[in-house]
């Protein structure tokens, strides 16, 4: 009965407060993660050698180094060069880097896999390159590369906590922070965790509604 | 018809690797006209086609639209290209888009045509190829046939000089290949000027003006229908024409 009382009015109020703040963590990181992805599949895919080196290298670097020491490099590091940024922001700008990279792996053999012969007819009818991707090819890989994308958005929701570490207050900081004060670990991130598993729950439904929306009539998966 | 003459092709070569697909192919078409390319496969029949429209940049030769060159016309090809209306033998349709989305996006994105205009143009045209009732489906709901026939209004639509037909029955069973040829037909009928690859010899004989026989990358002979099937010079063409007379039938023989 106490620990009801506990989480209703002392607990509630500040995860509230964190819940928001990741909610815009995610909210601002989607779609850049999604447009990022979206640009360095295509360049791999289509653009010359350059391109497609640099874009190759970039999917490495991120995908093979950890998220917080990325995070760390933009909050604390790059100061030094006289670049910082708010909490907040830098967050923000770690999770799309990384988010964009493992996106971008999904798209790009979604944009393998849809037929040549599509592009090839785009052209025949006095498309350039440019427009035939992004308007034949990137919306059919878009959608084939979507449950995919679903699995890193929901990675997102889970490592958005990390923005904690950067003294961006989000639910897991909230957590943090009432734990410590009245030294009740077990309860708080137990409620926590609830929250977390709420949100996610959440996500996955609107991908799902997504990707039925968005599915191709008459086409068998 | 001895029309304009509006499409030259000269001393087109193609390798791949070390492999000669195409040895020097020349030949003009006059407005109007329709010619069909047989040959066996592996000939450079659709080579050929695709060398004509530059999605397979040829190693010699040229292509003049018009007067106007196709090879060699760098960002000029895009404009040139609306011009040559190219079908393929697996139809190649955007999966994601409906029948008329399929015939208008090219007419908006090529053409910056506004999207009622473009919506009125597609309409029109898959009412020539009979499809008004569905342009609302999507390719995956279409039949071979039906879808074939949206591909050809899609090329339609650019309105161009010339239309390429690269095998555009051989992915159909018999029974919806019947309702491609009659369009095909019927747009040469009405004047398109055609080249087609097929092995269609009853739509060659009552529809070519010029039969190709093509082998191993040159032409070997060229003629109308009656002189061709009829009266081939070479062997290899009898042989050739044999050989389709067994598998279908002794179509072009029994005019």
């Amino acid at each position: 009965m106490k620990d009801l009382l506990f989480i209703r009015e002392v607990l509630i109020p500040p995860l509230l407060e964190g819940l928001a703040v990741t909610i815009k963590l995610i909210f601002f990181s989607i779609p850049f993660g999604l447009l990022a992805g979206m640009i360095i599949a295509t360049g791999r895919v289509y653009g010359n050698r350059m391109i497609s080196f640099l874009c190759r290298a970039y999917v490495i670097v991120f995908k093979g180094t950890p998220l917080l020491m990325l995070l760390f490099l933009i909050y604390f590091g790059l100061p030094s060069l006289g670049i910082s940024f708010q909490p907040f922001t830098a967050a923000v700008i770690g999770f799309v880097i990384c988010n964009g990279a493992y996106n971008s792996e999904y798209i790009r053999g979604a944009l393998l896999s849809v037929r040549t012969g599509q592009l090839m007819a785009a052209e025949a009818l006095g498309m350039t390159r440019g427009q035939a991707v992004i308007n034949i090819i990137l919306p059919q890989a878009m959608r084939r590369a979507l449950p995919g994308i679903s699995n890193e958005i929901i990675y997102l929701i889970k490592y958005s906590s990390l923005a904690y570490m950067l003294t961006c207050i989000e639910l897991t900081g909230a957590g943090k922070i009432v734990a410590s004060r009245y030294f009740k670990f077990t309860l708080v991130f137990l409620v926590v965790g609830v929250f977390y598993l709420c949100l996610v729950t959440i996500a996955g439904r609107i991908l799902g509604f997504l990707e039925k929306k968005l599915q191709i009539p008459g086409l068998i998966k | 018809m001895a029309g304009e003459i509006i499409l030259k092709v000269r001393d087109i070569h193609k390798s791949y690797g070390s492999t000669e697909v195409l040895r020097g192919i020349s030949f003009d078409v006059q407005k109007g006209e329709t010619k069909v390319f047989i040959g066996s496969s592996g000939t450079g029949k659709s080579t050929l086609l695709r060398c004509i429209n530059q999605l397979t940049v040829p190693d010699r030769g040229q292509v003049w639209l018009h007067g106007e060159e196709v090879t060699h016309s760098g960002k000029e090809i895009n404009r040139l290209r609306q011009k040559i209306g190219m079908v393929f033998q697996n139809f190649n349709l955007f999966d994601h888009l409906t029948a008329r989305k399929n015939v208008e996006v090219a007419l908006i994105k090529v053409r910056k045509m506004n999207r009622k205009e473009a919506g009125d143009k597609a309409m029109e045209e898959l009412v020539r190829v009979g499809l008004e009732d569905k342009a609302d489906l999507y390719p995956a709901e279409l039949s071979g046939g039906q879808a074939q026939r949206v591909s050809i209004a899609r090329a339609l639509a650019m309105d161009p000089d010339v239309m390429l037909f690269d095998e555009p029955t051989s992915a159909l069973d018999p029974e919806l290949t019947g309702e491609v040829l009659q369009v095909m037909k019927d747009l040469a009928q009405n004047g398109m000027t055609m080249l087609v690859v097929t092995h269609e010899m009853g739509f060659a004989c009552s529809v070519a003006n010029e039969i190709i026989f093509m082998e191993k990358g040159e032409i070997l002979e060229s003629g109308s229908p009656s002189e061709l099937i009829c009266n081939p010079r070479y062997d290899r063409t009898k042989q050739f024409l044999n050989k389709l007379g067994e598998l279908y039938g002794d179509i072009g023989r029994q005019r």
